[in-house]
């Protein structure tokens, strides 16, 4: 019953960094870069939902709908101001420029909020019990994999049966191609940022139910989980970002429980090294070949 | 040495003596101020440490997000040497020396082992795993403790079970770090590291092995078929590179009296890289030069006290926006042709 209990809280956990990877794989698989601000749009949706919760006094759902207007604002903009002009830099200095994006929401929150943790107001609390009792599930964890599951859904028949999600993949294939076909490529993606931002804002809702915790360093630890969850299961592939994230979380929850608290991060790179020297392109990337 | 193939080593060893000189000359006249001084150690550091990354990203053009794992493992094996040598009575500028041998050994040879499966992928993957590497170095270390008495050296990992005999100490205690290290390192030492650092760097680039290292980054299939060994080739750059993060980590270590593990953590690998690209891939010259800048920098502003941070966010990113727009990139190429042609012409005009 205990490994049942640890496997739900995993999948629960997994479920938050799989909403994140679906954001950084979707910027990696369009825009060809690593969003390394993606972690710190996580933090200005916990900042729009903790503000809009307790200083406003709106309901949960309204403030995740602001939180996902901010994010989604936050992301387009950042995307137009500091890589649009980089289409055609190295990927190098898009990366460094991602890092300083990062540098400056951080410093930027710590600025306007101050660098003091504040309390999440609880959401979502209360758990109910199975087998008669031997095992209790949180409702919060029932929530988060059931939004997991539906956002997966929903982002698979957006990619796959619209116009818009036609060009996206489109773009990811070949972007000279893409402008070729009359797609509109700077447009896909800015709709490619505008999403992974509003899912960002999603992750970090349920991030802040789970740890009730809202600071300017927030986003790092779960982006730099959630990128390694991307990369695992296949960075730039949807399903692979869903897959690896819920693999990451149970990884982590299950090393927190039965090995050791201090190494659960060790372990969790190491499985991850483990699967990249037995599938070089994670889980489910594809795997690409280089012509001469 | 004045030949044009050698000019970039001139030109960075130039560099570093010249300010070595002239920054020995302003501690001595009393013009540097407490914070500056106590900054030049750790600016010799990284330099070390970024132009051995640049060795790995911009010559050998493989991205590496785990530069700070090498210099932390260069850190703490000092630090345990350190411990040893003083037990066993031996003070001052040996142990740096010894030091920082051991800590570049152990790096080069940890880097080494990393290689093996790092080098065997590609790109974006390739870095992951260097991130996963460092974050895994830095948890290990950070549950590490390690004790020294008159039996010897103890360890214990994860829960502190060392319990030492009359008279000893413990060197590393897990997540409080390092402690009680004696402070040996110099700005004099620091500057010969960097000197040295170049020497290694230089004659590694100039040399067959440095050549095939650049073919093998240019094209990997052509390097290949004209039979250069990619992985001896990118196994070599990686383990100098790391070897010289663990030579830099060991001179950072000395210089303070306690650090923790988690002052090499992830942030330290992307600052290594900012210094790297910010002056210019396989540029050593511009890589010491922006080290230099990019450490005192936030020591500068800290006049606009909490701003400084955000300023410094705001000075990269518009830094990575010029540089990169055609617009300036064009009118910076006809400048170039322009200014050779003059030159071409005076040239010219003597003979």
């Amino acid at each position: 019953m205990a490994f049942l209990s640890y496997l739900i809280s995993g999948l629960g956990l997994g479920s938050v960094y799989a909403i994140i990877a679906l954001g950084y794989s979707m910027v990696y698989g369009i825009a060809k870069m690593l969003n390394f601000a993606h972690g710190d749009i996580i933090m200005a949706g916990a900042f729009a939902a903790f503000f809009a919760m307790t200083a406003a006094g709106m309901p949960l759902i309204v403030a995740a709908l602001i939180s996902m207007a901010v994010c989604t604002l936050l992301g387009v903009t950042i995307e137009r101001l500091a890589y649009k002009p980089l289409r055609n830099a190295s990927s190098l200095s898009v990366l460094i420029t991602a890092i300083g994006v990062s540098y400056f929401l951080q410093n930027a929150a710590q600025l306007l909020f101050g660098s003091d943790t504040k309390i999440f107001p609880a959401v979502l609390s209360g758990s109910f019990s199975l087998f008669s009792g031997a095992l209790s599930v949180s409702y919060l964890s029932v929530v988060t994999i059931v939004i997991c599951l539906v956002i997966m859904g929903g982002l698979t028949l957006f990619i796959n049966k619209t116009k818009t999600g036609k060009a996206m993949r489109a773009c990811s294939e070949d972007k000279g191609a893409a402008v070729l076909m009359g797609i509109n490529v700077n447009r896909i993606i800015s709709i490619t940022f505008a999403i992974g931002s509003g899912l960002a804002a999603i992750a970090a809702i349920l991030l802040c139910a789970t740890y009730p915790s809202v600071y300017p360093t927030l986003g790092s630890m779960p982006g730099i989980r959630a990128f390694t969850a991307a990369v695992f299961g296949g960075i730039g592939s949807i399903p692979g970002a869903f897959l690896g994230g819920l693999l990451l979380g149970v990884i982590e929850t299950m090393a927190k429980a039965y090995i050791s608290t201090q190494l659960s991060d060790a372990i969790v790179f190491a499985v991850l090294i483990i699967v990249l020297l037995i599938r070089p392109t994670g889980l489910l990337g594809r795997k690409v070949s280089v012509k001469v | 040495m004045f030949s044009p193939k050698r000019r970039g080593r001139t030109v960075s060893l130039l560099i570093v003596i010249l300010a070595y000189v002239i920054l020995q000359a302003m501690i001595m006249s009393g013009n540097l101020s407490r914070l500056l001084i106590s900054l030049l150690v750790p600016v010799c550091a990284y330099i070390v440490a970024a132009l051995g990354l640049n060795l790995n990203v911009g010559f050998s053009g493989e991205l590496n997000l785990g530069q700070a794992g090498f210099m932390s493992i260069g850190a703490f094996t000092s630090v345990i040497l350190a411990g040893i040598l003083n037990a066993n009575g031996i003070t001052g500028i040996p142990v740096l020396i010894l030091c920082i041998l051991a800590g570049a050994a152990m790096a080069a040879a940890v880097g080494w082992l990393i290689s093996v499966p790092v080098l065997k992928l590609q790109g974006d993957y390739l870095a992951i795993v260097t991130l996963a590497f460092g974050q895994i170095i830095m948890s290990l270390i950070n549950n590490l403790y390690c004790g020294i008495d008159s039996k010897g050296l103890h360890f214990a990992f994860v829960t502190n079970t060392i319990e030492l005999a009359e008279g000893g100490k413990m060197l590393i205690s897990g997540p409080m770090g390092a402690t009680g290290v004696s402070t040996v390192s110099t700005f004099t030492a620091g500057f010969i590291l960097v000197v040295l650092t170049l020497l290694i760097v230089y004659n590694l680039i100039d040399s067959r092995s440095g050549r095939a290292i650049t073919a093998a980054r240019d094209n990997r299939i052509a390097a290949e078929s004209i039979g250069i060994s990619i992985s001896r080739t990118k196994t070599l750059a990686f383990v100098i590179s790391s070897c010289l993060g663990g030579a830099a980590g060991a001179l950072y270590a000395l210089n303070y009296s306690s650090f923790v593990a988690t002052k090499f953590d992830f942030n330290s690998s992307i600052l290594l890289l900012v210094y790297v690209v910010l002056g210019g891939l396989g540029n050593m010259s511009g890589t010491i030069i922006s080290t230099a800048v990019l450490v005192v920098l936030p020591e500068m502003l800290r006049f606009l006290q909490n701003y400084r941070m955000l300023i410094y966010a705001v000075v990269l990113i518009v830094i990575m926006l010029v540089s990169n727009n055609e617009f300036l990139k064009t009118k910076a190429e006809q400048l170039k042709k322009k200014l050779s042609a003059n030159r071409k012409k005076g040239a010219a005009e003597n003979v």
